[in-house]
Formats: structure tokens, C-alpha cells, sequence
């Protein structure tokens, strides 16, 4: 496509990516770099139904004085970015120089909210997407080899998952592994043990997650290499079957390399996809045991009666920043081979 | 004779018509929690809505809305049914109007009791009050010879003789869910302990102490006789668990008492099922609850002649004494008239024991959500309760100095 036409093919949807994710994001940016001024309280007296007590309020008659002055807030800098709930700059250094051994240290760091948030979400990505790669691979081939007839419905039955939502999906296997439900139950029975709750360990926890995390993007990657699979020629898998190579040899040297492209794809999405992992920790209840990064973000929002919109501010930018990196080095390769390629 | 006379005609007027309140114009829009009582209120308000216009949001997730809500200018809703906490971010960033000429000129029905005051002006008008009380078995205590626990070193006791007697394996249950419900939990007990969360005139946090230690151990303990999936257990959760007869002994809120003793589910666990005063913890006098109200506030963000109208239609609802009767046992409503039934004990005992209401500071807001998140690795007893007291204080003072409470 000469560069013009793509210019133009590309400007409707550039344009609305620039006002719905660019701007956003800039102004995401700058609200991190503000906390909010400095409250003035007053004491007064308040009655209610119980009786009266003096105690403290906003003023807002001052308050709204300096907000007009400054709307932003007053300017912070990295200040929320290296508070105790973020990056934790200082403590870490106490902690680096109070600790006595490093084991004694990353257990003060993983306490962190921050730090613990971040721990889980790697975590969550680095178990969820090879496992989605290769089930989904599975699923694809498996799917390709059985017969026409039935490939419909089986189609359909595996891509399930997908389609249901993620919040009902989590809520059912909630209610499953709950210690009276029907996976609960059992390994209890199994494990001889009246106490053992799937939900109140932190490591059945976060297997649980995993576990849901693999099964509800599993056909993301299927449907894709699915598609993928159709497009490997015949020819060359004929002639190897002829010089009597294996199945596995045909799939690694055949249909592997052709379809690399769409598995990079799958990959990166994949990727994205798990670094911003929170719909599961809602639907199971999982906050006591998993926080996630988006997780932070939603409790800075929602949670607290007091919205802090700075701390979420600050938290959005710096997930931007860990999936920038975590998907370096899939990008790189891409420019490179894209190079190559030209 | 006078008074029953009046009485007489009230009922022969008061019921035969809906009460007009000659509402001619405006716009009404309310916001809401969702449970039966406020469900009751808001309707018995639509009553006399006249030619208004009028509309309800009823959502579990009122908090998330509010302050985005009655931020925009017109706000979306002309009147927010708020508590003691909630009330707190709509006054910190001044979205709710003061009420005094509206009480003044229509709220003749209101008790002085229930206007909420805050330096001198009438914020919000209080129709119920809530708290946090115990509920028992009385069949289970009897077998096993259990007096009803008066302190919560008695319903440690009590769960575990349960225990130990095979009936039930987890014979307690309370909202411990992590986040707002723990968090409330260790509110009430910290409480109870005698506890002041911030050092006296300034938002500098005052928990870790021996105070705070208490509270700790007494929750891990009441933990540890609970379902073990307790950390995911809200007051709905714990509701069922009381209806499929696994519970003994439970603390929920008042205002759930009518939909255990309704008629749905099994009739011999609902017989059984007695309410008690809110019990006292670590040899103090003052019970370990606090005490709640919800009232009605109107957005500022409005125009007058909405906040009129839906002043007008509000204040029918509280002060309508047909209205408390005919739901009397929804809720303990402050409104005259309101006879106190069975279901109201817990919070009537709760006054009566002393109970503190919810602070009301600006920053306490804050302090509840680090609690929520913070003190869950001590339950799971992956750290020691003077570690997660410091984490919940360094995780507060963070949050205040964003807020610049600090």
C-alpha cells in the first residue's frame, strides 16, 4: 500500500486513538505529578441522633479559595510515585540497611503493597501465557486432525470459555471450590483435612487464578492459530511425509515455522492482556490473598470513600511502563524481522 | 380521649389517600443503598411526589457513584441517602446543601433528634438507625447449657464448647470479608477496646498499641472458629451460611434481622434465631459496635426548586408514622411514632450499652481502607500483629499526605 493511501486508510482511527487513549493518558500523567493541597480542617460541634461531640471538618470556604487558585492540587512531583504505596523508595532503603540477610529483605519489600501487587501480577503472567500458547497450539492441532463433521460443535464448545464473561465465569468456579461447594469439598475429603479452604490460602489462591486465567484465554490463542493452522500449505507437509518424517517432526519443521508470526501476536497480546489481570481477583473474592496492579488502581478509585487520584494516577503510569518493557523484547524482534524482511 | 380521637381521624384520613404534598414542579433524583427499609422510605416519599418528576437509583454500589455523581454541575441526583461514613466525602468536598430554611418551612413532622447538625447547620435529615449486634441459636445454646454471651471472651467460649460438642464445626460467622467488612470489623472492636484512631486534635493515626493488639488477637480468634473461607465471606455470605443452620453465633448488622426471620428457608433455624445487644470485649463497658444512622442529604450542585420539591417529598417519608408501622420491623426508625418490635433489640440494647456512633472525620475514610488491606496477612498468620499494625499505619500516613490530611 503506497504510504499515501495508508495515511489516509489510517487517519480515522489514528485520530480516535489519539483522543480516547492518548490524551487520556497524558492527562493521566500529568494528574500523577499533583496530591491535593493541604486540607484545612476546623473543629465544630456535631449533633447527631447519638448525642453531640466537637470534632473535625473540611473548611470548605478556605479550601475553595486555594482550589480555585490551583485546581491541579499541589504539585508533587515524584512524590506519589516514591511514597510508602508505591515504589517505597525510602523504606527499601531502611529496609537494605536494617535487614540482616537478603531473604529478611525481600520479605520486608514484598510486603509492600506496591511490590506485592507487582509480585502477583508477573507471576500471573509468566505461568498464564506460555501455558495459553501452548494449550492453545494444542487445542488447534488436535482440532485440525478430527474430522469435518464434528469440527463445528467442537469448535464452539472449546471457544466457550471466551465467551463467557470473565466475572461470571470466576463467580462459577467461586462457588465450586467454595469449602461446601463441589471441588471444595472433595479435596477436602481427599486431603483428610476439615479446614483446608481453597480460598483463604494464599497459594491455593493464586493457583486457583492461574488455573482460570489459562482456561478463560486458552481459546483466544486456539481461535487464532486455529485460523493459522489453514493456512499451512500442503505441499511441503505431503513431500515430508513422503521422506518419512514423524508427526512431530512435520509440526516443528513445517507448521511452526510458518505460523511464528501469528504465535509472536498471540504472545504479545497474551501479555498485555495478563499484565492488567483483575477481573478474576474480583469474582473470587481474592483481595485478601492477591492484589494486581489494576487491582491498586480500582482500590485507589472505588474503594476508599475518599478517591485518590493521584496514587491511581501514579500506579496507571507505571503499568503502562511494565507492559512497555515486558513487551520490549517481543517488539524488537518484530522491528527486526520487519526490517529484514523489507 | 382527645388524643384518641385524633389518633382515629389520622388513620381515617391519613390512609384512605395517598397524602398529596402539592408538589408543582421540579425534579426529583434519588440515590441509594439497596435494602428493604430504604426501599420502604424512598417509596413512601414517591407518595406525595405530585406533578415532580421522580426518579431512584438503588445500588449496593451507591458509594462508588456518589461523589463522581453529585460532583457534575447540575448533578445527577438531587438527594443522596447517605450514613455517618458516607456523609463524610460529600462534606469534605462540599457537594451537599445546607437544610435549614427547607426544615424550617416544611419539615413541621421532623424530630429535633433527627437532624444531623454540623456546626450550627442542618446537613442531613437521620430516619433509621443501624449497628452491628449478636445473633444466636437458642436451641444449640441450650443443649450444650451456653448462657447467651455477653462478651466476646464468652462467644470464643461458647464457639468453642460448640465446637467441641460436634453440632458444628464452625460455629461463628461475621462479615470479615477483606476490604470494607473486615476493616468495619476491627472498627467496632478497636472501639470496644477503648481505642481513638488518631491522636487526640490531629489525623496522626493511633493504632498501634496495645489497643491494637487486642483487637488483632480477638478477630484472629473469632477467625479461627469461623468458616475458613471467611476472608471472602460479606454479610449476605454469612446470611446464607445462618440459614443452612451452619452458625451458632453470629454479629451482622441490624438491619438484616428481617430477612433472617422472614418466612423463606427453614422454619425451625428462624424459630431459633434470637437477637441480643452487641457484646463487649477486653473487660470494657462500652459494647464493641458502632452505631450508624441514615439520613437523607440533598446535592448542591441543583437547582432550588428541585431541592425543594424533593426536600418535600423526603420529609413526608420521614416523618410519616404510618409509614414506621407498617415497616416496623425493617428497620429501627428514628421517626415519631416508631414502636420498637422484636427485631429492633440489638440496636435498642446498643444505645442503652452506650455504644459509640462511627467517627466522623474527614480522614477517616482513609484509615478504614488501609485497615481493609493491610491486617489480612495477620488473619492468615503471615505476620505479627505489631507488623501489620505499622504496615496500616505507614499505608494511612501515605494516603493522607496525598490527601494532605498530613
Amino acid at each position: 500500500m503506497p504510504n499515501k493511501t495508508f495515511f489516509w486508510f489510517f487517519l480515522p482511527t489514528g485520530l480516535a486513538m489519539i483522543l480516547f487513549i492518548g490524551l487520556p493518558i497524558i492527562s493521566t500523567g500529568i494528574q500523577s505529578f499533583y496530591a491535593q493541597h493541604d486540607q484545612v480542617v476546623k473543629e465544630v460541634k456535631k449533633c447527631d441522633p447519638f448525642g453531640c461531640t466537637v470534632s473535625i471538618v473540611v473548611d470548605n470556604e478556605e479550601t475553595s479559595k486555594i482550589r480555585e487558585a490551583k485546581p491541579l492540587g499541589k504539585f508533587n512531583g515524584f512524590g506519589t510515585y516514591t511514597d510508602r504505596n508505591h515504589l517505597a523508595v525510602d523504606e527499601i532503603k531502611k529496609f537494605w540497611n536494617e535487614t540482616e540477610n537478603f531473604g529478611a529483605f525481600v520479605d520486608q519489600v514484598t510486603n509492600l503493597p506496591f511490590y506485592k501487587a507487582l509480585i502477583f501480577t508477573l507471576t500471573y503472567c509468566l505461568f498464564v501465557t506460555p501455558n495459553v500458547l501452548v494449550l492453545g497450539f494444542i487445542i488447534a492441532l488436535s482440532l485440525n486432525a478430527v474430522a469435518r463433521k464434528i469440527r463445528g460443535p467442537l469448535i464452539f464448545g472449546t471457544i466457550l470459555p471466551m465467551i463467557v464473561t470473565p466475572l461470571v465465569g470466576s463467580l462459577v468456579l467461586f462457588w465450586m471450590i467454595d469449602s461446601q461447594g463441589i471441588i471444595g469439598a472433595n479435596i477436602q475429603n481427599l486431603m483428610n483435612d476439615p479446614y483446608l479452604s481453597l480460598k483463604s490460602s494464599k497459594t491455593l489462591t493464586w493457583i486457583t487464578i492461574i488455573i482460570y486465567g489459562i482456561w478463560h484465554h486458552s481459546p483466544f490463542a486456539f481461535v487464532v492459530f486455529y485460523a493459522a493452522l489453514q493456512t499451512v500449505p500442503q505441499e511441503p507437509i505431503e513431500a515430508a511425509i513422503i521422506d518419512g518424517a514423524s508427526r512431530f517432526q512435520r509440526i516443528k519443521h513445517i507448521v511452526l515455522p510458518h505460523i511464528y508470526p501469528v504465535v509472536t501476536f498471540v504472545a504479545l497480546i497474551s501479555l498485555m492482556d495478563n499484565f492488567r489481570v483483575f477481573e478474576p481477583i474480583i469474582g473470587f473474592s481474592a483481595e485478601g490473598s492477591a492484589q494486581s496492579l489494576s487491582w491498586l488502581i480500582y482500590d485507589n478509585l472505588v474503594n476508599e470513600e475518599v478517591i485518590l487520584f493521584g496514587s491511581a494516577a501514579a500506579t496507571s503510569m507505571m503499568t503502562i511502563i511494565g507492559i512497555a518493557i515486558l513487551l520490549a523484547p517481543v517488539l524488537i524482534r518484530t522491528w527486526k524481522e520487519f526490517k529484514t524482511a523489507r | 380521649m382527645r388524643k384518641i380521637l385524633v389518633t382515629l381521624l389520622f388513620l381515617l384520613f391519613g390512609t384512605s389517600a395517598f397524602a398529596d404534598c402539592n408538589i408543582k414542579s421540579g425534579s426529583i433524583n434519588i440515590l441509594a443503598n439497596d435494602f428493604p427499609a430504604l426501599r420502604t422510605f424512598v417509596e413512601t416519599s414517591k407518595q406525595c411526589k405530585g406533578s415532580a418528576d421522580f426518579k431512584v437509583t438503588h445500588s449496593s454500589e451507591h458509594n462508588k457513584i456518589a461523589v463522581p455523581a453529585l460532583t457534575a454541575n447540575p448533578s445527577e441526583f438531587s438527594a443522596r441517602i447517605a450514613a455517618n461514613s458516607s456523609i463524610v466525602p460529600l462534606m469534605n468536598q462540599d457537594l451537599i446543601r445546607p437544610l435549614d430554611d427547607l426544615v424550617k418551612k416544611y419539615g413541621k413532622g421532623i424530630q429535633d433528634s433527627q437532624l444531623i447538625t454540623i456546626d450550627g447547620k442542618v446537613m442531613a435529615v437521620a430516619f433509621m438507625a443501624n449497628t452491628q449486634h449478636l445473633y444466636y441459636r437458642e436451641d444449640v445454646l441450650k443443649d450444650l447449657g451456653i448462657a447467651i454471651p455477653k462478651t466476646y471472651e464468652e462467644v470464643v467460649a461458647a464457639s468453642e464448647k460448640i465446637r467441641a460438642s460436634g453440632k458444628m464445626q464452625y460455629p461463628y460467622a461475621a462479615a470479615y470479608k477483606a476490604g470494607w467488612n473486615l476493616a468495619e470489623e476491627f472498627v467496632n472492636m478497636f472501639i470496644g477496646h477503648g481505642g481513638e484512631f488518631f491522636k487526640s486534635g490531629s489525623a496522626q493515626p493511633n493504632i498501634n498499641n496495645a489497643k491494637g493488639v487486642a483487637t488483632l488477637n480477638m478477630l484472629k480468634k473469632l477467625s479461627e472458629l469461623s468458616n475458613p473461607d471467611y476472608l471472602t465471606h460479606d454479610s449476605e455470605a454469612i446470611k446464607v451460611e445462618w440459614e443452612s443452620g451452619n452458625v451458632a453465633l453470629m454479629t451482622l448488622w441490624a438491619s438484616r434481622s428481617g430477612t433472617l426471620l422472614d418466612d423463606e428457608g427453614d422454619p425451625n433455624i428462624t424459630k431459633a434465631t434470637k437477637l441480643t445487644g452487641p457484646a463487649t470485649v477486653g473487660g470494657g463497658n462500652i459494647p464493641a459496635a458502632t452505631l450508624w444512622w441514615d439520613g437523607f442529604t440533598l446535592a448542591k450542585n441543583r437547582p432550588d426548586a428541585d431541592a425543594e420539591a424533593t426536600f418535600r417529598a423526603l420529609a413526608h417519608a420521614a416523618s410519616n408514622k404510618k409509614m414506621v408501622a407498617d415497616a416496623a420491623d425493617q428497620a429501627v426508625w428514628l421517626v415519631e411514632g416508631f414502636v420498637p418490635g422484636p427485631k429492633s433489640i440489638g440496636v435498642i440494647e446498643a444505645v442503652k450499652m452506650g455504644a459509640k456512633p462511627y467517627p466522623m472525620l474527614p480522614q477517616m475514610g482513609l484509615m478504614h481502607g488501609a485497615l481493609g488491606s493491610e491486617i489480612v496477612e495477620f488473619l492468615q498468620g503471615k505476620e505479627s500483629a505489631e507488623q501489620a499494625l505499622k504496615d496500616v499505619e505507614a499505608a494511612y500516613i501515605s494516603k493522607a499526605k496525598e490527601q494532605g490530611f498530613l
